[in-house]
């Protein structure tokens, strides 16, 4: 048994009900987790040796729900073993614990992600904007935000596109 | 629409800076982002004692391009072009990443001859990225010739690039499934040309800096960061590895073919811009012993898989076999799919870990590309590593994290 599959196990003791799946796929070991359980999780692991934080992203399933995917990637340098956590998001404004209090460089990770698909982090020090600037509208990454064009209205569909075009309103 | 906020208030100020900043006892002082030592549009928003950092901020996104977002727009094949543009000093290993988590998200082979030139051109790659770093970091503390040597020897390392590709910096050189060409003729003569005269070059570059009073006044103890904190914060790469920790992704998890070289992990010990000038001098002999090894074990054979669900037929092909027409056409059209799923790959970037996120939807285009750039993770600490340094020191330990702009903004 591999590193990764006995602290997935031990994972599973520790959390009991809350380890709501388990993905292996390509080699890979995820942990599916509800949000409440994130940062008992990373504590959990931070402890067992994944001391590097060394990935944290999202990805946006629209227009599948639950739509958004918070994605982890734990490191331990010492028993040289990778672990991946997911956590699926309900709703139109998600939100996850911020994981900041147990692996500090989250916190530029977990901005960039409230930059790019609006996802909440309650418990940052600094939730502000990281790559776009101050006053921008909508959030970027989200797969309903459009890539750099508009759709082009006429007078037969111009109220019917209007209503859907999120952003870039006058 | 509210007010348009164009700078950060006072209010988000209060919580970035001291409480003796808004009483004008300490100084806030903007530095970049057109500043020459910021190594690209840094911006960082320094609060000072006199000459002493109280606080840095560090004010990224002015170079944000969208190349994740733009990515998702295109087929897996495609979306490679952009990798290039991320960290541009880092060409083939950013291919690389991408290429690697293509092939593990689709399951695709890759041939030993186009492995082991994989290798070979990233270990290149790493030292054009060291020599242009070295003579940046040395013109950033006033030693101007070093800059004119070390690109010197760069210009060597992006003829054979562009030799390979066709482009010195945008090389889009890796595919799915192996390399775009074979490598061309002369391309051995060009390598062991460059590794007879390399070792002697970095003795030069070492005569300039590493016993020079003024370069070690301005370097030792500047920027400390012990290994705790070093991976509390996310460094990685030569910025960990001078603090004491050994961590390599190529060792630890060996890609394309690494576990067959045989090379060593330098590390120092004080976590000081010295030891990271140090760690990158070493690694650059290391990378040039893994070269010399690529070029003498380099196999004969194809240099892209054969699996033509992936890979296009070869344009001889075409002429005569109706099978090869529809898989060039399906492949240049819609592209090939990949499954639903996701995959994380990390490589081992001349600045750190380069991991790449891939998650597939089924279809021809991914669901979502993210990299976890070493720039943006290893920028972080800056903050951590700047505080109570003089502001002329900030030059030294920006440029000694060696972050390339690019590579941050993405």
């Amino acid at each position: 048994m591999s590193e990764a599959e006995a602290t997935l196990s031990a994972l599973k003791q520790e959390l009991e009900q809350r380890v709501l799946d388990s993905i292996e796929f390509r080699d890979q070991l995820t942990a599916v987790l509800p949000p409440e359980a994130v940062v008992e999780a990373c504590q959990f692991l931070k402890q067992r040796g994944y001391d590097l934080l060394i990935g944290l992203t999202a990805s946006d399933h629209w227009p599948e729900l639950p739509r958004f995917e918070m994605l982890y990637q734990l490191f331990s340098t010492e028993k040289n073993s990778l672990i991946g956590l997911s956590v699926r998001l309900e709703g139109e404004e998600p939100k996850v614990p911020s994981i900041e209090s147990v692996y500090r460089n989250a916190n530029w990770h977990e901005r960039e992600v409230f930059d790019m698909f609006g996802i909440d982090f309650p418990g940052h020090s600094d939730l502000r904007r990281i790559l776009m600037p101050m006053d921008w509208e909508g959030h970027p990454l989200r797969r309903d935000y459009p890539l750099g064009y508009e759709e082009v209205q006429f007078t037969f569909n111009f109220d019917e596109i209007e209503k859907r075009k999120k952003y870039a309103q006058e | 629409m509210s007010e348009v906020q164009m700078e950060i208030s006072v209010d988000e100020l209060r919580g970035l800076v001291s409480d003796r900043a808004l009483e004008g006892e300490t100084m806030i002082l903007n530095m970049g982002p057109q500043h020459p030592s910021t190594h690209g549009v840094l911006r960082l928003i320094l609060e000072l004692d006199g000459e002493t950092v109280v606080n840095c901020v560090p004010d990224i996104g002015f170079l944000h391009t969208g190349i994740e977002k733009n990515m998702e727009a295109l087929t897996f094949e495609k979306a490679l072009v952009m990798t290039d543009r991320m960290d541009y000093l880092n060409n083939l290993g950013n291919n690389l990443c991408y290429c690697l988590a293509v092939e593990k998200l689709v399951d695709l082979d890759v041939p030993p001859r186009a492995q082991v030139a994989r290798v070979l051109l990233t270990e290149l790659t790493r030292i054009a990225s060291h020599l242009l770093w070295l003579g940046t970091h040395a013109l950033d503390l006033a030693a101007m010739s070093v800059f004119l040597y070390t690109f010197r020897e760069r210009e060597i390392l992006l003829d054979i690039f562009e030799m390979c590709s066709g482009q010195r910096m945008m090389t889009s050189y890796f595919r799915p499934g192996g390399l775009w060409r074979d490598l061309p003729q002369g391309f051995e003569q060009a390598v062991t040309q460059f590794l007879e005269l390399f070792p002697k070059r970095i003795r030069e570059y070492e005569s300039l800096l590493t016993e020079n009073p003024i370069y070690i006044e301005r370097t030792k103890g500047i920027g400390v960061i012990s290994s705790e904190e070093a991976l509390e914060i996310g460094l990685t790469g030569p910025n960990l590895r001078a603090t004491g920790i050994p961590f390599d992704m190529r060792k630890a998890r060996p890609y394309s073919g690494y576990e067959q070289f045989e090379f060593e992990v330098p590390t120092e010990t004080h976590g000081d811009v010295y030891d990271r000038y140090l760690v990158r001098m070493e690694e650059m002999r290391q990378s040039l012993r893994i070269v010399r090894q690529a070029l003498d074990k380099l196999p004969d054979g194809p240099t892209r898989s054969n699996n033509r669900k992936f890979v296009p037929p070869p344009r001889s092909e075409l002429g005569h076999s109706m099978e090869a027409v529809i898989h060039h056409f399906k492949l240049w059209t819609e592209g090939f799919s990949a499954p639903e799923g996701t995959v994380y790959v990390p490589v081992e970037s001349p600045r750190g870990v380069l991991g790449c996120f891939l998650v597939g939807d089924g279809g021809p285009k991914p669901r979502r590309v993210h990299f976890r750039t070493p720039s943006f993770a290893n920028l972080q600490a800056l903050p951590m590593l700047s505080r109570g340094h003089l502001v002329a020191d900030i030059v030294a330990i920006i440029s000694s994290l060696d972050p390339i702009i690019g590579d941050v903004d993405r």
